[in-house]
């Protein structure tokens, strides 16, 4: 085991800044999600720690050591991908024995360490068989077993999930985070999916554009997003963010023609004028049209969603979402108020980052 | 099970037949007109030209004569040196070299890929003529491109055909024909995922382990159809009657140059069909095989 340092790690193709100069800082057995939309550069970023892919400067440091331009097998990695990469002409020991085999590993102490590691990953009546006899889930078992035999100092993850069906992936989603705690090796699990990301990592790094957005533990992205990109990305459905002019001295907040708001607390520095408010749905509620302290919203559509419902108004032209716990659908009608819990709301300057 | 056809039969049959009338015309009578003609002293000139008579067979055992088989321009003789040429220019020749070129320039784009892509891909199209002349030129002892350029680094030039002449036409097979075995791995890798490679990259088997324990077994039914495939091809080849005339001294004369000779340069008609359905039998086993393998390939 052993932590993780990317320094100023940058990696251009052509015009396109996959990767720009990052920086990121994981300790001795955290999980880190990488997390971000297609293209963000989250894989570009794994594939660089891996070794697949060098960068064009910057660094990367693993435990006490550099290991920018070193070959793959010259890291102590592992490294999980999307389609397994199981190898179709051996069996599932042998895929799994196969990183002690290229180690010069004895025949008998891979035997062994084969039989130890499918135990704990409950695959030990498959090991004879051929990975196309194997179900897309036992398939991703014997992937992770291979990755944690030869114990090595770092996992890494590529949208391992991605390939399975719902059911199937929150099932493997469980399974990994219990292993993560009992193998405890340092992860770094690259994922487009925010609620696997969430539920499995330590520490999350939300990026955009080759650039990391936001780095934090699971409450704090989407309790407290650092700008309007991490706001809008996660949650789901994701933060209102709405248009809106602040009058700082009378702590008024607009969001349109007689849309006003009076501010109860303290605003940010730099709260001024026009700027963006942020609040979850689940702090927006609905109450009789007119009442003070409301915003006079129209309502749009209802979305029964389960255990809660989506309800989404207009507020001037704006679009917000409010989301009740409820077993059924309210009965509303056309014409409703919007209270804003105020404690839980943000405002976002025009650089698009967290006014605190 | 329901039969659903588009046409009737008779007009269907009426598609196949010129197909049919085809093969019959220029295969199958052939075939057994060169049957029964390998049971005769049938020749072009001379007294069984006019009278052939039956002579069993005779003609096969003349072949198989295990005394004189092996001397130089015999049958035998003939067939090993066909063997050699196989194995050096179509196993060892076309398929190495095809395989290395595949592997040095997997998952790369770049213009010395194309350039070596296209430059095998025109050898392997040019008409046979063409590169024959172009390789005569090329070994030319006097004014040949070849000893122009060992000449540039001080090196004697050679009279190839006439001192290498296996060597010679191994060179030129295996360059005519590389970009058949190049193109069938370079897509049989592509087909490949990349993770594989990487997986095995990242879990640090060296570039040897990667080659033997991952590449080889996913290639190996591409590799078996790939060499039959050539051996059929090379096995049947006559362009290097174009070089050397199967000389110096019957040194390059591979089956194909030797059943033209019996058959259609001494006119020995009967002799020639039997050297004919000899060669046929022999395809025969190695298309067998092909048929085999992939068939095997198919069900797996």
């Amino acid at each position: 085991m052993a932590s993780l340092n990317l320094t100023q790690l940058r990696r251009h193709f052509g015009t396109v800044k996959a990767v720009d100069n990052i920086d990121l800082a994981v300790n001795d057995g955290q999980f880190v999600a990488l997390l971000g939309p297609s293209g963000c550069g989250k894989t570009t970023t794994l594939r660089m720690i891996a070794g697949l892919e060098l960068p064009d400067s910057g660094e990367i440091k693993i435990g006490e050591k550099p290991v920018t331009h070193l070959p793959p097998r010259d890291r102590n990695i592992a490294m999980v991908f999307q389609d397994y990469a199981l190898y179709p002409h051996m069996t599932v020991a042998e895929n799994v024995g196969y990183p002690l085999k290229v180690r010069n590993v004895q025949a008998v102490d891979i035997r062994a360490r084969v039989n130890n590691v499918a135990e704990q990953l409950q695959i030990n009546h498959l090991l004879e068989r051929r990975p196309s006899q194997l179900s897309g889930g036992q398939q991703q078992r014997v992937a992770l077993a291979r990755a944690v035999i030869h114990k090595a100092q770092i996992t890494l993850y590529d949208e391992p999930l991605s390939n399975l069906d719902s059911k199937l992936r929150l099932e493997a989603r469980a399974f990994l985070k219990h292993l993560q705690r009992e193998v405890g090796v340092t992860s770094v699990y690259v994922t487009h999916d925010q609620a696997e990301a969430m539920a499995l990592a330590d520490l999350i790094v939300v990026m955009n554009d080759g650039k990391i957005m936001q780095v934090g533990s699971p409450k704090d992205i989407y309790q407290t997003p650092a700008n309007m990109f991490v706001a809008g990305f996660i949650g789901s459905p994701p933060m209102n963010l709405m248009a809106c002019t602040v009058d700082a001295a009378t702590r008024t907040l607009r969001f349109g023609d007689n849309l006003a708001l009076q501010w109860q607390h303290d605003l940010p520095q730099g709260a001024h004028g026009q700027v963006t408010f942020g609040i979850r749905p689940e702090y927006v509620s609905i109450r009789p049209a007119g009442e003070p302290g409301t915003l006079d919203a129209k309502l749009y559509v209802m979305q029964m969603l389960g255990s809660e419902s989506l309800i989404m108004l207009h507020v001037g032209n704006q679009l917000v979402s409010a989301r009740l716990i409820a077993d059924d659908l309210p009965e509303l009608p056309e014409r409703v108020g919007i209270a804003l819990d105020q404690k839980r709301g943000f405002f976002y300057g025009t650089d698009g980052n967290r006014l605190i | 099970m329901q039969q659903r056809t588009v046409l009737s039969r008779p007009i269907s049959l009426a598609f196949i037949s010129p197909a049919f009338i085809l093969i019959a015309l220029f295969l199958i009578y052939p075939f057994f007109s060169i049957f029964s003609m390998s049971f005769t002293n049938q020749a072009l000139t001379g007294a069984a030209a006019k009278n052939p008579q039956y002579v069993g067979l005779d003609n096969y055992a003349e072949l198989l004569d295990f005394d004189t088989w092996m001397t130089r321009g015999e049958f035998g003789s003939s067939i090993l040196i066909t063997a050699q040429f196989v194995l050096g220019s179509a196993l060892i020749g076309q398929a190495g070299l095809g395989m290395s070129i595949a592997l040095l320039f997997y998952r790369r784009n770049d213009l010395l890929r194309h350039l070596v892509y296209t430059l095998a891909i025109i050898a392997w199209i040019t008409p046979d003529v063409v590169i024959g002349f172009a390789w005569f030129a090329f070994l030319d002892p006097n004014t040949g491109t070849l000893n122009n350029i060992l000449g540039l680094f001080g090196l004697p030039a050679q009279d190839w055909l006439l001192k290498f002449p296996m060597l010679s036409i191994i060179a030129f097979n295996t360059w005519r024909g590389t970009a058949f075995s190049m193109l069938l791995f370079t897509s049989a890798l592509s087909a490949i995922s990349p993770s594989y490679l990487e997986t095995s990259q990242v879990i640090g088997a060296s570039r040897w382990q990667q080659f033997r324990d991952i590449l080889l077994p996913m290639l190996h039914t591409t590799i078996a159809t790939d060499l039959i495939l050539i051996t059929l091809w090379t096995f049947n080849t006559f362009t290097p009657y174009l070089l050397t005339g199967g000389g110096p001294g019957y040194q390059t004369e591979l089956v194909s140059i030797y059943t033209y000779r019996i058959g259609l340069q001494n006119f020995e008609f009967g002799r020639g069909s039997a050297v004919a359905v000899a060669v046929m039998l022999i395809n025969l086993v190695l298309a067998s095989v092909y048929l085999i393998v992939s068939r095997a390939r198919k069900t797996k």
